[in-house]
């Protein structure tokens, strides 16, 4: 019963091709997921919904998105935060013209809406590769977040400049407004995180995510082995934005409730939202996940410890956590490069031949 | 070998082909053709134009005159992927494996011409995606069975040693079931024992898929061995079209190519 794959034979290509071949990490998943959806619900407060698990699962959804980008396709983007915002204000307009819209519809919308602008600035990645793109897409983010600010139709011409999203709900139930209970938001991103993390993984090991994959290594060879590289890289850009659209408007609809572009989805969340892909793992569903619990779990857990722990002064917390999450990711960088996902693969890798080194 | 049986009609032919970047011609003025089921060489000394030829077969050069004729039909200015659809698969010299990815993987993304299910049936997997998966996937499993890489399926190709990438780099030419098979110096940097064994799966490819195969090599041996006739180019120009016998005894190849054995 030690956790590892060897022994574990498979006597059919399907069972050798599922998402989780080892049967301990099969069980592990469903026990999780059970325990989020089943238990986590009863005892959720405040505290750990606005904190901790609405933050992970939105960022999280932003992470899946990018990386399907960037870690399956190659494509580096710093757009993501500008992405995010036409999902927002995708959602917030979609909220004000169909008051009786389930949120889910709203939000799945705003993520297809995002799609097609995501197509539109994935254009350019046909003739430009690597850092050139990354400044291409830079120039969507600006732009975006520019055009958000000043054309007073997106944010519906109120005098703040703000957009503030209203209560909607599903089943009857409030998802956004202020009067949105904390297990029924938690559970709202939940269950889009988990369908669209499985969708992801359903992408990812098929026809098209080999395709994604085989751009990134050599796109000159899978164009001669009969790949299109403009279906490849605007498919991954579409799906890519989809995913961020989705989660820019879970930011703003379920988590923050109101959101003024250059603060909620500036440059630096463009950067937060790369971070997290390459220190989960570029080309990792896992390493999506783990990506955004570091980057959003880990400075909670030490605000708790120097300021509820040790009493420590807010403001010297909050400057230490940034030098510490910094060293952290230098620490990680250097120890495994290709990020989180790779040193739980080496663990399994180690753990085949366990208690043997060779 | 049966000659006659195995050699079928015209698969491709190449009339006239001129190429050149900018003051450079890479290909003057050059015609053959190649018939279905042979195996069919391209030789020449280094920079005679040879795999610039097989870039305007595979579509990735587009020569300033000439035509190519595919399977009888006049091929119009196409993209590299539009020419791997049509049923032409290819190897290059220096391996362009996706080299993060597993030989599986290598394989199967070797079969992408031929996968159909659409984005949004991929997305549910169960159903059709899965089980043109399973299908292919059992394919795939066949060409890694003939080719006797059962133990490296799941490993990432860039950690495998050079012999065995240009083994996997075959088997992914050879899942898409190519109507044609290029391949570019499929044994350049091996060792005698490896070349025999490139030379055993050319042979077993032609003889039991009846795949059609063109191929660049120097060793001059293998070549002679293996091949049904044999093009030789010298600076871009076609210099002796013909049987390994015929090519052998060539002056002009002799003089440019070939050279002279100093035991006669």
């Amino acid at each position: 019963m030690f956790y590892r794959e060897s022994g574990d034979f498979k006597t059919n290509y399907a069972d050798d091709q599922q998402s989780f071949p080892i049967k301990l990490d099969r069980y592990a998943v469903w026990v999780l997921l059970a325990f989020a959806f089943f238990v986590v619900p009863f005892f959720i407060n405040d505290y750990w919904e606005k904190s901790v698990l609405v933050p992970f699962l939105v960022w999280s959804m932003a992470a899946l998105g990018l990386n399907i980008l960037t870690g399956y396709c190659g494509q580096v983007s710093l757009g993501t935060g500008g992405f995010m915002a036409v999902g927002a204000y995708s959602c917030y307009k979609l909220m004000i013209a169909f008051p009786g819209l389930n949120i889910f519809f709203v939000v799945i919308l705003a993520g297809i809406i995002t799609a097609i602008v995501g197509i539109a600035f994935g254009l350019p990645s046909l003739r430009i590769k690597g850092f050139y793109l990354a400044v291409a897409t830079l120039a969507s983010q600006f732009f975006l977040i520019w055009m958000f600010n000043k054309i007073p139709w997106f944010y519906n011409y109120s005098s703040s400049g703000m957009i503030t999203a209203p209560e909607r709900t599903m089943f009857g139930i409030a998802i956004s407004g202020p009067s949105a209970p904390s297990w029924a938001t938690y559970l709202f991103c939940l269950t889009l995180v988990t369908i669209f993390a499985f969708i992801a993984r359903n992408l990812t090991r098929g026809r098209i995510g080999r395709a994604w994959k085989s751009i990134h290594d050599m796109d000159i060879a899978a164009e001669i082995i009969g790949i299109p590289p403009l279906q490849a890289k605007l498919s991954a850009f579409a799906v890519s934005s989809f995913y961020i659209g989705m989660s820019g408007a879970m930011l703003f609809g379920v988590y923050l409730g109101s959101a003024e572009p250059g603060e909620a989805f500036g440059i630096d969340k463009s950067f937060l939202v790369l971070f997290m892909v390459i220190i989960g793992g570029l080309g990792s569903i896992l390493g999506s996940f783990l990506g955004a619990a570091f980057l959003i779990l880990v400075p909670v857990l030490m605000k708790n410890i120097m300021v509820g722990a040790f009493g420590w002064p807010a403001d010297l917390a909050a400057h230490l956590e940034l030098l510490f999450i910094g060293a952290l990711i230098m620490f990680f960088l250097v120890v495994e490069p290709h990020g989180l996902a790779q040193l739980w693969r080496m663990t399994k890798e180690k753990l085949r031949l366990w208690p043997f080194p060779h | 070998m049966d000659q006659d049986n195995r050699i079928g009609d015209t698969l491709l032919e190449v009339k006239n082909i001129s190429l050149s970047f900018g003051g450079v011609k890479a290909l003057t003025d050059i015609s053959f053709d190649i018939k279905e089921g042979e195996i069919r060489a391209i030789i020449g000394p280094n920079g005679a134009g040879k795999s610039s030829m097989l870039n305007v077969i595979n579509g990735f050069y587009h020569p300033q005159e000439g035509e190519v004729w595919f399977r009888g039909k006049k091929r119009e200015s196409m993209k590299p992927y539009q020419v791997a659809r049509q049923g032409v698969a290819r190897t290059f010299q220096n391996i362009a494996l996706f080299k993060g990815m597993s030989t599986l993987d290598n394989l199967m993304t070797g079969c992408i011409t031929h996968m159909k299910t659409n984005i949004f049936l991929q997305a549910i997997w169960k159903g059709p995606a899965e089980r043109e998966e399973l299908e292919f996937r059992e394919r795939v499993e066949h060409i890694i069975d003939f080719l006797g890489i059962q133990a490296i399926r799941k490993t990432p190709v860039g950690r495998l040693p050079y012999g065995m990438q240009k083994r996997v780099e075959l088997g992914r030419a050879l899942a898409a079931q190519p109507k044609l098979l290029l391949l570019d110096e499929p044994m350049a940097g091996m060792n005698l024992e490896e070349k025999e064994d490139m030379s055993r799966f050319i042979l077993d490819v032609n003889d039991e898929f009846g795949t059609t195969i063109t191929l660049i090599e120097h060793d001059i041996g293998v070549v002679m061995d293996l091949s049904d006739r044999i093009v030789v180019l010298d600076y871009g120009c076609k210099l002796a079209d013909g049987t390994p016998d015929v090519v052998r005894n060539d002056q002009a190849v002799i003089d440019a190519y070939l050279g002279v054995s100093h035991d006669d």
